[in-house]
């Protein structure tokens, strides 16, 4: 945990480190002390060394002594769990934007120049804000490493964190409000790095949504990118959606509007079945369970994203 | 004392009514048939959550994939929540010792309505198998978690509604009982029994009661527009319909606080039981823990709010709800130090209620300081949520009310068969469980510090460690748990006989024969002005 050695990784790590040990301290000092009185009492009023109690119903001053005594403690307790917890209300004007997108089950960072990655990079000593969106349920961003939390409320409004890294390196990001079947495979990494090398980075905006190596290659590489994996596997086994092994031009039984009906998975379908997944439900799975990718993805992408559908075949 | 022939053909186990055989039992209004109703169903849904918390532990002895799929592991600890929480621990001490005890420490025949009484147990029982009927049919066992946070519990396609009529329908059965305790304990007391000389177990009762009356409506409102949101859409809690998700996780803590006030109240009035009965002496600072008792009732309604800081309130309510969950801390504080002066000076009787007594002390002291962990603000945001808050409600829940109960059913068991059980294996069974105990979850405060969230199927490969040692642990606990009951079950029948006050109490109850008659005492007790529940002049 705290040292204060080395630079920490982000500027909260000092302020909520300093409320542990001091209430920790305080609580250790107390069981182990309350403990040990309790033990030397076990023993030396046993009934064999101790055949007659001696009857006392109480000491007043005792008693106030120990209203007293424990609440100042508390009120200790809480100023410093106040005092580490206040700054991370107050976010500095020169904070970097981005938004957060959470839904069953991955992360998406989009940063101000419209570049959207599942990584959350981040350059050193700048003040960063997260903005967070929660596309379906509850979710909760948590970096332990910042030691930084906040829910992600769907149709929450300021729905915000923010913090500043101060130690190169890549940490950890999970979920931590359950939020459904794979709620622990939800995690991120922050990479924290130079500003120089962060800048070169968040400038070339062509690596998600621009073809790098083949088509089929980039339609996959979206598809990880927005979670659809966490929900139809590729190898024909049966998750919460169904599976893509085989999908293109097969023939399907999908429940639309509450009577089964047959379709063929053509461009038209699968472009439907992205944009508005409850339209046609495939038999057999949950309807609610996907929602709209609108405007998360571009005409573009579903292209690229056919493209690699038809390899399955 | 009444001559033997007497009590062998009165006393309430061996009591034949209008009914015989089984439906003596189940149709039976006596307190006591009924406090031990609730004993043996408890005892068997405790067995079914405890089978379901080893299948999670198992499962999270390596990563990946044990034994159970990530489904399975997500519907097996909300069931386990289900069970553990609202048909375990909410009713426990109150439904079965409060339910045996309450009329024979106050020196009443029985509860002030014995057939409301066997109504809420019926109650309980309905609201069981509405629960498990949502495991057996429909589609898929709910995996929302026993919380039932919006707006997943809108967007799972598992069978929901069953196990929130069940919660709803269980949550009656806890309002009659407080009901019922409250209107006993202001009227019923014998005469002499002023309120200052009221036993501190029932005054935990009492407590808890107004907690029932007060606070199970709302969680029960608040299902009822689950329910309806579910059914019919109407937008109350989900935000795809314009609700408000943050809504629902006050009215869900506003009730589901105060209930953990309801479990553990009864448990701190256990402890005060067998503590001054084994050191011999009277409690210390009486009034000073009926006073502590009372706090703890009250400022418990006001601190939910500490479920949430991390949900997005404003930064008044956060100040707010942690300044007041400190306070909580020293009516809490208040009882052990009261406790540890009772050992101070008395005759202490190392028997195995006063061992489950004293290590309840100990875990609950870790509990309720990792509690003040929890109640700071910047700790919070840190531990929130991860496996820290998992091993501070088990050291409160189970260590707390857990011990408390397995120390009263210790310190009672002999009243309530007549019979004493195996003392060596008792003994036994209660170290291996302790053992077991801290093996268990005290590794997952260290797994939350590093920042291992809770409710995880799978988990990276660095919180390992302590996964394993959990895991083990639940192995040693749950052998712990077999000797304990074995020990217990084997006695009821077959125990040394047990004479009327084994443990030489003061309280009213051990002043009728073991087992009790039928309708307690031949002649209503009449308390002098020097009696009292803790005179051991």
């Amino acid at each position: 945990m705290y040292s204060s050695e080395i630079t920490q990784a982000s500027n909260f790590v000092k302020g909520v480190d300093t409320a542990f040990l001091v209430i920790l301290g305080i609580s250790f000092f107390f069981l182990i002390s309350i403990t040990i009185v309790m033990l030397i009492f076990i023993y030396k009023y046993n009934r064999k060394r101790n055949p007659k109690a001696t009857q006392i119903e109480g000491n007043t001053k005792l008693e106030v002594v120990w209203v007293v005594i424990p609440f100042l403690i508390t009120l200790l307790m809480f100023y410093y769990g106040w005092a580490g917890w206040k700054p991370m209300t107050q976010v500095p004007d020169d904070a970097m934007e981005i938004t957060v997108y959470g839904r069953m089950w991955n992360f998406m960072f989009e940063y101000e120049n419209g570049k959207m990655v599942d990584t959350l990079y981040l350059p050193i000593n700048q003040p960063v804000k997260l903005n967070l969106v929660a596309m379906d349920v509850l979710h909760s961003l948590y970096i332990p490493a910042f030691r930084v939390k906040q829910d992600m409320v769907p149709g929450k409004k300021n729905n915000f964190m923010w913090f500043e890294p101060q130690r190169e390196g890549t940490y950890e990001i999970f979920c931590a409000e359950y939020c459904g079947l794979e709620h622990s495979y939800m995690y991120s990494y922050a990479k924290v790095m130079e500003d120089s090398a962060f800048q070169a980075w968040v400038a070339d905006t062509t690596l998600v949504t621009r073809e790098v190596e083949s088509p089929t290659a980039t339609g996959r590489r979206i598809m990880q990118n927005i979670g659809c994996f966490a929900c139809h596997s590729v190898d024909g086994s049966k998750l919460v959606g169904p599976s893509f092994q085989g999908i293109w031009e097969s023939e399907r039984t999908v429940v639309t509007g509450g009577s089964a009906r047959q379709v063929i998975a053509d461009e038209e379908y699968i472009h439907r079945s992205i944009m508005d997944p409850n339209a046609d439900v495939v038999e057999g799975f949950g309807r609610g369970l996907m929602l709209s990718y609108k405007g998360m993805l571009t005409e573009e992408d579903i292209e690229y994203i056919i493209e690699y559908l038809q390899t399955l075949n | 004392m009444s001559s033997i022939a007497i009590e062998n053909e009165a006393n309430y186990l061996k009591y034949k009514g209008r009914y015989k055989g089984l439906l003596g039992w189940i149709l039976s209004t006596d307190h006591k048939r009924i406090g031990l109703l609730y004993l043996y169903s408890m005892a068997v849904m405790f067995l079914i959550g405890a089978g379901l918390g080893l299948a999670m532990r198992f499962e999270l002895l390596a990563p990946g994939k044990t034994v159970m799929d990530a489904q399975a592991y997500n519907a097996t600890f909300t069931v386990h929540g289900v069970i553990m929480i609202f048909m375990v621990v909410i009713p426990g001490l109150p439904a079965v010792f409060g339910n045996f005890f309450l009329p024979l420490m106050i020196g009443a025949k029985d509860v002030a309505f014995p057939r409301l009484n066997l109504l809420s147990w019926w109650f309980f029982i309905i609201g069981i198998f509405l629960v498990l009927s949502a495991l057996l049919f429909g589609s898929g066992t709910p995996d929302t978690g026993w919380t039932f946070y919006a707006p997943y519990s809108f967007r799972t396609g598992t069978n929901l509604l069953p196990a929130i009529f069940g919660a709803f329908v269980l949550g009656f059965s806890s309002i009659l009982t407080g009901l019922n305790f409250l209107v006993t304990i202001h009227r019923m007391r014998c005469p002499g029994m002023k309120w200052t000389k009221m036993p501190l177990f029932v005054w935990t009762l009492y407590g808890t009661a107004w907690i029932q009356l007060l606070a199970t409506p709302v969680v029960g409102i608040t299902l009822v527009l689950v329910a309806l949101e579910r059914l019919f859409s109407v937008g109350i809690f989900d935000p795809a319909l314009g609700g408000d998700p943050i809504l629902y996780q006050h009215l869900f803590w506003i009730y589901s606080h105060p209930a953990v006030y309801v479990m553990i109240l009864p448990a701190l009035g256990v402890i005060s039981e067998i503590i001054p009965t084994f050191s011999q002496k009277h409690i210390f600072g009486y009034k000073a823990i009926i006073a502590s008792t009372m706090a703890i009732a009250f400022v418990g309604y006001l601190v939910w709010g500490h479920h949430m800081f991390t949900a997005g309130m404003s930064g008044t309510a956060q100040y707010y709800f942690s300044l007041l969950t400190f306070l909580v801390a020293v009516p809490s504080a208040i009882k052990v130090f009261n406790w540890i002066s009772t050992m101070y000076k008395g005759s202490i009787n190392l028997q195995t209620p006063f061992l489950w007594a004293v290590s309840f002390i100990f875990v609950f002291m870790i509990g309720g300081l990792s509690g003040l962990v929890l109640g700071a603000l910047a700790a919070n945001i840190h531990v929130h949520d991860t496996a820290f808050v998992v091993a501070h409600f088990h050291y409160i829940v189970f260590g707390g009310t857990g011990f408390a109960f397995l120390g009263a059913i210790h310190y009672w068991f002999p009243k309530i068969y007549g019979r004493m059980y195996d003392k060596s294996w008792a003994n036994i069974g209660w170290a291996v469980f302790f053992i077991g105990f801290l093996t268990l979850y005290t590794p997952m405060f260290y797994l939350g510090l590093m920042g291992q969230p809770r409710r995880y199927y799978d988990y990276l490969a660095e919180f390992h460690g302590g996964n394993i040692l959990a895991t083990i642990g639940s192995w040693i606990l749950a052998t712990g748990i077999i000797i304990i009951f074995a020990n217990l079950i084997r006695s009821a029948s077959r125990g040394e006989k047990a004479v009327m006050d084994p443990w030489h109490s003061k309280t009213l109850e051990w002043t009728v024969p073991s087992p009790p008659p039928v309708e307690n005492f031949d002649e209503i007790p009449v308390l002098e002005e020097s009696d009292g529940p803790y005179n051991y002049k």
